[in-house]
Formats: C-alpha cells, sequence, structure tokens
C-alpha cells in the first residue's frame, strides 16, 4: 500500500488528527511554564491516547484511560499543585536547560525501545475486526485465565505500593502529639 | 426514509439534535422542580408570575436573562484555563446522556460497557471544577475547587463500587443489558414479575444514592459551594452565560445520575407485569416517573439535612462506604456463585 491509498481512506485522517493533537499537546507539557497549564496539557494528551484506543476498537482500555488516568491520576496531580502552590503566571525555574541533553538521551531511548520491541512483536500484522470492540466477557476471561499470573503480580505490586507510600506518608506521633491529639 | 435511517451521519445528527434539545429541557424540569417543591417546603408560594400559571417560565426568563449578562472575566483570571472549564463542566454530563436507555431500543447506543463508561465520562467534570477554581484568581473559588476535588475522588469510589454488585448479579455492564437481567429475572421459575436489583442490592443501593449526592455536591454534601463560608466557592467568580452552564449541568446531572440509579436498581423503563409491547412506548414514562421520585428525594434532603463539615464527609466515605462497599461486592459474589 502507498502512502497515497493509505491516506486517501478518511479514517486515516482523523488518525492524523488526533495523532498530531496527541503530540502537540505532549510537547505543550513539557515546554510549557505553569505547572497547572502542563497538567492540563496532560489532560489532553491522554484524551487522544484514549481516542485512539477507540479507534482500535479498544472500548475498555479507551475508557479505563479516561477514568483511572483523567479522572482519578490528573485530579490528583492538580489536587497536589493546587494545595501547595499554584501560580496563576508563568515560573521561569521550571525550565531547566542543563537537564535537556539528558532528559533527550532518556526520551529518544525509550522511543527507540518501545519503537523497536512494538515492531518485533506486531510486524506489520494488521488488525482484524475493527469496528467490533471486544465484549467485556472475553477480556475477563483472558486476564483471569490466560494471563491470570501476570495479572495477579501487577496487584500485588501495587498493593506493597501503597503499603510504602502509606508508611512513607505517615509520620509517627510523638507521645506530646498523641495526647494532644487524644484531647481534642 | 428507510434509506435515510440506514445513514450513519444521518443518524447520528438526529441523535445528537435530540439531546441537545432534552438536556436544557431536563435541566429546566428538575431546577423548576426544586424552585417549587423548596417554596411548598418553605411554606412559600415560590415563582408564580412568569408564564401565567405556576411561574412555570421563571427558568426560561433567568436563562434568557444570564445571556443578556455581560461575560465577565476577572483581571487576574487565567483566560482560556476560565473559559474552557463550564464547557468541560457541562460536557461530562451531556455525554452521560449516551448510554441511559429510555425505552427497549430507545437509547443513542448501548455500549458493551455502558456503566463503566457512564462513571469514566462522568469523572471528567472533575477536572472543570479544578479548572474553574484554580483559574477565577480569587481564594474563595481555590478552597471551593479543591474542596470539590477531594470529595469527588472520595466518592466516586463507592459510587464505582456499588454499581458493581449490579453488574456481577446481571452478568453484563450494558445498561440495557441491566435492564433486561431485572426483567428476567426469576424466568426459569415461570415468574413473570421479574426484580427490580433495589431488593437484593438495598445496600449498593444506598451507597451509590448517597455517593451520587455527593457527586452532585448536594446538600448535606455541598461543602465545596458553602454559600455561608465560600461565597459561591469554584462558581464564585462566574457569570452570564458560563454560570448557566454550571447551572444546568447541575440540573441535567442529577436528572441522569437519577436515570443511572433508576436503571441500574429499580428497573429502568421495565415495570412488574406490563407487557412488552406496551413497555415498547409507556417506557420513557416509566423511566422519567422513577427519576421524578428520585429527584424529588435530593430535592427533599436539601431541605432535611445540615451541611456536613469537611473531615465528617471524608471519614463517612473512605472509613465507612468504601468498606462497606466491598463486604457488598464479597457478599455479592458468593452468593452468585452458591445460588
Amino acid at each position: 500500500m502507498t502512502f497515497a491509498d493509505w491516506l486517501s481512506e478518511p479514517v486515516n485522517w482523523v488518525y492524523l488528527a488526533i495523532g498530531a493533537a496527541v503530540v502537540a499537546s505532549a510537547f505543550r507539557v513539557v515546554t510549557s511554564q505553569n505547572v497547572v497549564h502542563a497538567a492540563l496539557y496532560l489532560v489532553a494528551t491522554l484524551a487522544g491516547t484514549a481516542g485512539l484506543f477507540l479507534m482500535m476498537s479498544a472500548e475498555f482500555v479507551a475508557w479505563t484511560l479516561v477514568l483511572v488516568y483523567i479522572g482519578a491520576v490528573i485530579v490528583l496531580f492538580l489536587f497536589g499543585i493546587m494545595i501547595t502552590r499554584a501560580p496563576l503566571n508563568v515560573e521561569p525555574g521550571l525550565d531547566n536547560p542543563k537537564a535537556r541533553p539528558l532528559a533527550a538521551v532518556v526520551s529518544l531511548s525509550l522511543f527507540v525501545l518501545l519503537a523497536y520491541t512494538s515492531l518485533q512483536a506486531f510486524g506489520s500484522d494488521q488488525l482484524t475486526d475493527v469496528g467490533t470492540p471486544t465484549d467485556t466477557v472475553t477480556l475477563a476471561e483472558s486476564l483471569i485465565g490466560r494471563f491470570v499470573l501476570p495479572f495477579e503480580i501487577v496487584g500485588f505490586v501495587l498493593l506493597a505500593a501503597l503499603v510504602g507510600g502509606i508508611t512513607i506518608a505517615r509520620r509517627d506521633l510523638t507521645p506530646l502529639e498523641e495526647e494532644e491529639r487524644g484531647a481534642v | 426514509m428507510e434509506a435515510l435511517l440506514d445513514n450513519f451521519w444521518v443518524v447520528l445528527l438526529g441523535k445528537v439534535v435530540i439531546i441537545a434539545t432534552l438536556i436544557p429541557v431536563a435541566g429546566l424540569a428538575v431546577g423548576f422542580a426544586e424552585l417549587k417543591l423548596s417554596a411548598k417546603m418553605q411554606n412559600r408560594v415560590g415563582p408564580y408570575f412568569a408564564g401565567g400559571r405556576w411561574g412555570w417560565a421563571q427558568l426560561l426568563a433567568d436563562g434568557i436573562k444570564f445571556f443578556q449578562k455581560e461575560d465577565l472575566i476577572p483581571e487576574d483570571a487565567d483566560e482560556p484555563v476560565f473559559k474552557f472549564a463550564p464547557a468541560l463542566v457541562l460536557l461530562g454530563t451531556v455525554a452521560l446522556f449516551v448510554v441511559v436507555p429510555f425505552g427497549p431500543g430507545l437509547i443513542v447506543q448501548d455500549l458493551d460497557i455502558g456503566i463503566f463508561y457512564a462513571l469514566a465520562i462522568s469523572s471528567v467534570s472533575t477536572i472543570g471544577v479544578l479548572m474553574a477554581g484554580w483559574s477565577s484568581a480569587n481564594k474563595y473559588s481555590l478552597i471551593g475547587g479543591l474542596r470539590a476535588a477531594g470529595q469527588l475522588i472520595a466518592y466516586e469510589l463507592p459510587l464505582v463500587l456499588a454499581t458493581v454488585g449490579v453488574v456481577v448479579m446481571a452478568g453484563t455492564m450494558s445498561l440495557d443489558g441491566i435492564v433486561q437481567a431485572q426483567a428476567g429475572w426469576f424466568s426459569e421459575t415461570g415468574w413473570t414479575g421479574g426484580m427490580p436489583f433495589v431488593i437484593p442490592q438495598l445496600i449498593g443501593f444506598g451507597i451509590f444514592f448517597i455517593a451520587a449526592l455527593a457527586e452532585l455536591t448536594r446538600t448535606p454534601f455541598d461543602m465545596p459551594i458553602a454559600e455561608s463560608e465560600l461565597v459561591m466557592g469554584y462558581l464564585t467568580e462566574y457569570s452570564g452565560f458560563r454560570f448557566l452552564f454550571f447551572f444546568l449541568a447541575e440540573f441535567s446531572n442529577m436528572f441522569t445520575l437519577s436515570a443511572i440509579a433508576a436503571t441500574l436498581f429499580l428497573g429502568g423503563y421495565w415495570a412488574p407485569f406490563v407487557p412488552d409491547d406496551v413497555l415498547q412506548w409507556a417506557g420513557p414514562i416509566i423511566l422519567i416517573a422513577k427519576v421524578a421520585v428520585l429527584v424529588f428525594i435530593i430535592i427533599w434532603f436539601r431541605w432535611t439535612f445540615p451541611r456536613l463539615r469537611e473531615d465528617q464527609l471524608q471519614t463517612l466515605a473512605w472509613k465507612f462506604l468504601i468498606p462497606l462497599a466491598l463486604l457488598n461486592i464479597v457478599a455479592t459474589a458468593i452468593l452468585k456463585v452458591v445460588i
């Protein structure tokens, strides 16, 4: 298939439009000099990614992205930013030119790694059955059946991270403070 | 006609137009009910003059008034974020209508993951609320936005967990499928009356209803816009049609969340012993009647319960509702396997 053929299908225009929006907003996430703006551009990036998943008929993944990342993770980001400091104007300190070479190396190697593994795994395979989303029963059966071990391991790691997070965040009270707490 | 109805774009346009008219109508109806019922509960008359009878045109007049107002943006505000926030809040509400079944086949799009989609898309509004609170450059707005976000995060979990019980019982996440499951319950014994899930899932219904009240930031969970301490919370700086957007989002959200609660727990458009051919046309009426009861209870709550304090609100969610919802899931799952 030539590029002209590929471009003649309207669905690929949608793909290009969403992809361009994702890349542009991802670029703004790192270049924006306002923390809240950066977080909001991240919302746009994630929404676009959810759109790309929808185009591949991966409904469940797309809406999980919306529920977990936009609805919870970004909300917690914004919550954390706003509860500590949320300047309305730009913060020049956010732009850190010294870190750019290192950041370039890290992001390039991540890109190469992901591109290589995806190409190795899928090559030029085409998605079959685009337009009919996988029903939840099939998805659940493969998750609890064939992929049950990775699923459980991920659950275990997340639990460990949760316990670790609580341990770090929670400071034990001194006896004096505990007395005050009790008196209230 | 047939050919026209087969065209995807024509059907899509039709659906968009229907939803775009339904949302203001539902919002106005709920808003008017609120005005009149509040008046009744306080022994007042309420709106009286606009429109000739019962003051039915009061909210239309209010809407026109809002449109005429100047679109004020505070000088220090972050303009693009400030302008976009109301649209995002309204989007979270409008998109909910997609999966609500109003009758057999009368649904915008019956998604296989219906309830999951509804919960995901409604969480987008939280971002809008935070954006509104932050971009207003006003400390009351910021505190209101933060309170709203803290509350919405806390109550989203019990809301999601309470629906899991229903999904386990019905064996599907499609809202239409959940209605069918309730209509067909006990059908193998020859019983045709079905069973609304509120009977086995009474605890789930209670949790869902409390969490939905909190998601709507309605009394007793209206800390984010507590007027005695925060002026109007994240809405303080908004006026004109941007305020109207928030207003419309709040009231149509009351309608949609009640519709989803009615679908999950009260049988949706189905009612016991109503034949299928009657359901074809009576479905929307049955659903709206159930929604009206729930909306009435929500308004009733407003004039019955005092506002919860912020720490009580968080304690209720994290220490009571979430553990209870988890127990409910465990019990439902065990019963599903045993019976």
